[in-house]
């Protein structure tokens, strides 16, 4: 039987438990709501993972985590750019640019990172390739799964509190009456406060700023921690039946009952 | 017979189903069922599972309904369906358990996404030595200043009453465009 599925029923905790205690060989690959991931494992270890174009190449892996300058990276992708990975890294340790070492480490740290991204997402179509195997032009790692699911587990708790605090995605932020002076925001905060409007809900700051669910909830979380915003209901959000504007006729009708119950309540 | 409806709602154990039966001219409706969870038995023995249900009747053509939301979260499918047409809400929080107010946010929070009805806090069990502030419970429910934070005992006819009230006062406010 295949395996397939939807996030929303089986999470990618679950799913790298079972991949790791049924030692499988092949290719994770989830189609989740604005990219597509790509995890290939053998016998149950994390050997090669990518998210969307960032296709993880050695030369961008080490560039990003400084092992090589900006003008290195650029003769790199000029001169080799038809070389695989496998000879790229041959390369660089011969020119003594870098150590084996330094390429493991560097490849392990930047596929975890990329699993963990994947954690974040609970909605995605996802299926498991036994016949696709890692690209061979790419250098592959043997990760133990273990402890990558169990900062999993820790991160979906933080997700179910977050989903606590935060139900809904559809209502809309507000300033409080709190100034936004002398505050330290993030990067990734700036960018929701600069949506932070009761005409922009949730969901939509998130879809702009290209954040998943958790990340969203994760900084509106802090920011409503901070007395810096409140939750409120869009204002272009459809407005239920009873909310609807009265007629004059019907105000009086309201009052009139509204003030009747008043008048028994106290009766009481 | 005209006939409106206010919902009570809250966490598990806020003192729901205590607060309709001090008001109510029926015995109340209860949907309660014994707790099989031992944590939840801990605090109570029995829990709402579907809705309580009480009723003042105003005069002949009108009829108060107050309906009780079950707190575990669980059972949270029912929230929407009871929320229909409601006049207004009462969110029940229990003063002396503070490890419930972040779900009593959570509650609030999903109500109001619900229905933009006016709705109050009860702080129930302030009679409590343990009870917390109101001041603190504000803060810690992340209420703003426009929302009105009552202390309640729901065992207490007139302290249910005053609830009662402050919620149609505040609707009768928003009727009033205040």
């Amino acid at each position: 039987m295949a395996l397939r599925g939807n996030l929303r029923d089986f999470t990618i905790t679950q799913l790298l438990n079972l991949i790791n205690l049924a030692s499988k060989t092949g290719t994770l690959v989830i189609d989740g709501v604005s990219e597509q991931a790509h995890v290939s494992f053998r016998e149950g270890k994390l050997a090669y993972a990518r998210i969307g174009k960032e296709d993880g190449n050695l030369a961008s892996v080490l560039y990003k985590s400084n092992k090589i300058n900006a003008n290195q990276y650029k003769a790199i992708i000029e001169r080799a750019g038809q070389m695989s990975d496998k000879e790229l890294g041959l390369l660089l340790i011969n020119a003594g640019y870098v150590s084996r070492e330094d390429i493991l480490l560097n490849l392990q740290s930047y596929f975890t990172d990329q699993l963990r991204r994947l954690f974040t997402w609970v909605e995605g179509i996802f299926r498991f390739e036994n016949e696709l195997l890692p690209p061979e032009d790419r250098i592959n790692v043997r990760l133990d799964l273990e402890n990558i699911i169990i900062e999993g587990s820790r991160q979906l708790r933080e997700l179910e509190q977050l989903q606590d605090e935060i139900p809904s995605l559809d209502m809309a932020l507000k300033f409080t009456e709190r100034p936004l002076t002398n505050v330290n925001l993030s990067v990734d905060e700036w960018k929701v406060v600069k949506f932070v409007d009761p005409k922009n809900s949730m969901r939509l700051i998130a879809r702009t700023n290209k954040l998943s669910e958790v990340e969203i909830r994760r900084i509106v979380y802090g920011l409503l921690q901070a007395g810096l915003v409140e939750l409120v209901r869009p204002t272009d959000a459809p407005m239920p039946q009873s909310a609807k504007p009265l007629a004059p006729q019907e105000i009086e009708e309201k009052k009139s009952l509204v003030n009747k119950l008043i008048g028994r309540i106290r009766s009481l | 017979m005209q006939t409106v409806k206010m919902v009570v709602t809250g966490p598990f154990s806020a003192g729901k189903t205590q607060f309709i039966q001090s008001v109510s001219e029926i015995d109340v409706v209860a949907t309660e069922r014994k707790i099989s969870s031992e944590d939840e038995r801990s605090v109570k023995n029995a829990t709402t599972v579907a809705m309580d249900f009480g009723r003042i009747t105003v005069d002949q053509d009108l009829v108060l309904y107050l309906f009780g939301t079950p707190g575990q979260k669980r059972f949270d499918f029912m929230w929407e369906i009871l929320s229909e047409g409601m006049l207004g809400f009462i969110v029940m929080v229990d003063s002396t358990r503070p490890e419930t107010f972040r779900e009593a946010r959570s509650i609030l929070e999903t109500f109001r996404a619900y229905a933009p009805t006016p709705f109050v806090v009860a702080a129930n069990k302030q009679d409590r030595e343990d009870a917390w502030d109101l001041e603190d419970m504000g803060h810690a429910l992340r209420l703003d200043k426009h929302t009105k934070l009552l202390p309640c005992v729901a065992t207490e006819k007139d302290s249910v009453k005053t609830v009662l009230l402050e919620l149609l006062y505040s609707i009768l406010s928003e009727i009033d465009g205040k």
